[in-house]
């Protein structure tokens, strides 16, 4: 399974969504996905990837790590996967 | 109802080992945060904290005491001893058998588990002290104080989060005022500055790896302390009759809960709070010059807390003083209300109102007047203090100067 796909899979998880009912333009507000669920799908993608995924709460738009939507969640994963494996 | 004071005050935080040198830093705007020293700190994200420094527990405990205590209950001796020290109290007969302790703590001894823990699963061994259990256990400084002080009437410890010394505080407050104890030591205690402790908090991600900033714009987070703080609630005429020294008078308290979620904070529980401590202490809003904020550093508190107290006072908001004093000496969990209440007790009696140390940039949700930075000499009638813990659990105590 492609990173892509295992983060759908978490996030809907989370969501107690389909994977397919999650998009790559879903943001997690749409998807119905508070705060806590926010950390815990981080919880869980750091898991997943063994990576440390650089996000405060308190200063969500000026963390590293861009949560706006699926996609931008999809391209730091990607990202951070990609310099644990340089 | 009978009037109640404070008749002694100790404490042990990362800005003194005493109440002397609390006020004095507070004073100052000194801060209490800095690196932090234990075991497996490399491990952790979060390195900083408002941690004791300069504390031997030898010297001042003999051996046998140190088996049962854990550093939540040495603290909590600490302090008790300053208080009991300072009012001069001595408990015999009735009222010892009518006084009690009613303490806080959320955590209780965290690096006695996290310790022995590391024994059985870390280090493989089978065997551990044979003291854990009474070691570690929530009510264990409140039962060496009880022992201490020869108290015998109802003592027992809450936990309610970050609310915990608020709500102890209450509890003893009402028992006093009731007329059911002359006098009451309370106050709350906390400890998880170790890997353990450290780690679970960095789970949710609310924690700053640099500083406490509340109300600052630019606030990134809340950073843990420890400590804490010990006070002898008296009953007045008590108090009178054998000439003891009043530091403030404990007028009204209020507790709430929020009913709605387990860790983001609700204006209307807060303000509910807030509003039935000045109801409760007969207080015109008005009167109230300086609030004691919670005042966290993490976003959602800051901003909710300022709402909740503008929702209060309507425009005298902008006239009263609000800061935290966790900026100095970190968050304590569940001893911070005891240690929070010394900054009301000084703005009290000295008319020293201490500062939001580490404020930077000014935030239109946070449009009060914080006392950013630096203390200010002003004299105050009545002041608040405010707790509102993670589970939604509030509670507001309301003091005034005599």
């Amino acid at each position: 399974m492609n990173i892509k796909d295992r983060i759908i899979e978490i996030i809907a998880e989370q969501a107690v969504l389909e994977p397919n009912d999650v998009t790559m333009d879903s943001t997690l507000e749409s998807l119905g996905i508070d705060s806590l669920g926010l950390v815990e799908s981080i919880f869980a993608i750091e898991e997943a990837f063994d990576i440390t995924v650089p996000f405060n709460a308190n200063e969500p738009e000026q963390s590293e790590f861009d949560i706006s939507s699926v996609a931008s969640i999809v391209a730091g994963i990607e990202k951070l996967v990609a310099e644990q494996n340089a | 109802m009978k009037r109640v004071v404070i008749t002694g005050a100790g404490t042990i935080n990362a800005l003194g080992h005493n109440m002397a040198d609390t006020l004095e830093a507070m004073r100052e705007g000194r801060c209490g945060i800095s690196d932090l020293e234990f075991q497996d700190v490399d491990r952790l994200a979060i390195k900083i904290g408002g941690q004791i420094k300069g504390f031997e527990a030898e010297g001042h405990f003999n051996r046998q005491q140190m088996t049962l205590y854990d550093r939540f209950t040495q603290f909590t001796l600490i302090a008790a001893k300053e208080a009991m020290e300072q009012s001069g109290l001595e408990f015999v007969g009735d009222d010892a058998a009518r006084s009690g302790v009613v303490l806080g703590t959320a955590g209780g001894g965290v690096s006695t588990w996290d310790a022995n823990y590391r024994t059985v699963y870390e280090e493989g061994k089978n065997r551990v002290h044979p003291f854990v259990v009474p070691k570690l256990m929530n009510n264990a400084a409140c039962s060496h104080v009880s022992m201490e002080y020869n108290l015998k009437g109802p003592s027992y410890t809450v936990s309610t989060a970050c609310a915990s010394s608020n709500h102890a505080m209450a509890q003893a407050f009402m028992m006093v005022r009731s007329g059911m104890a002359p006098a009451m030591l309370t106050g709350g205690s906390e400890s998880m500055l170790c890997f353990g402790g450290v780690k679970a908090w960095e789970g949710l991600r609310v924690m700053s790896k640099d500083a406490c900033r509340p109300f600052s714009a630019n606030r990134n987070g809340m950073v843990q302390g420890e400590g804490a703080g010990v006070f002898v609630f008296e009953e007045y005429e008590h108090a009178k009759k054998r000439g003891a020294v009043m530091l403030a008078e404990v007028v009204g308290y209020a507790m709430s809960s929020d009913a709605s979620d387990i860790v983001m904070p609700s204006k209307q529980g807060a303000a509910r709070a807030i509003s039935g401590a000045l109801r409760d202490g007969g207080i015109n809003p008005s009167d109230v010059g300086y609030i004691n904020a919670h005042g966290t550093g993490t976003a959602a508190n800051d901003k909710t807390e300022c709402a909740a107290v503008a929702d209060v006072f309507g425009r005298h908001a902008d006239k009263l003083m609000m800061s935290s004093t966790k900026s100095m000496h970190g968050h304590l969990i569940g001893g911070t209300g005891a240690v929070e209440l010394l900054a009301c007790i000084m703005a009290l009696r000295d008319g020293v109102i201490a500062p939001t140390i580490g404020y930077e940039e000014f935030d239109p949700e946070c449009a009060l007047d914080v006392v950013p930075n630096e203390a200010r000499e002003v004299q105050v009638e009545y002041a608040l203090s405010n707790a509102f813990a993670f589970g939604g659990l509030n509670a507001v105590i309301a003091l005034k100067k005599i």
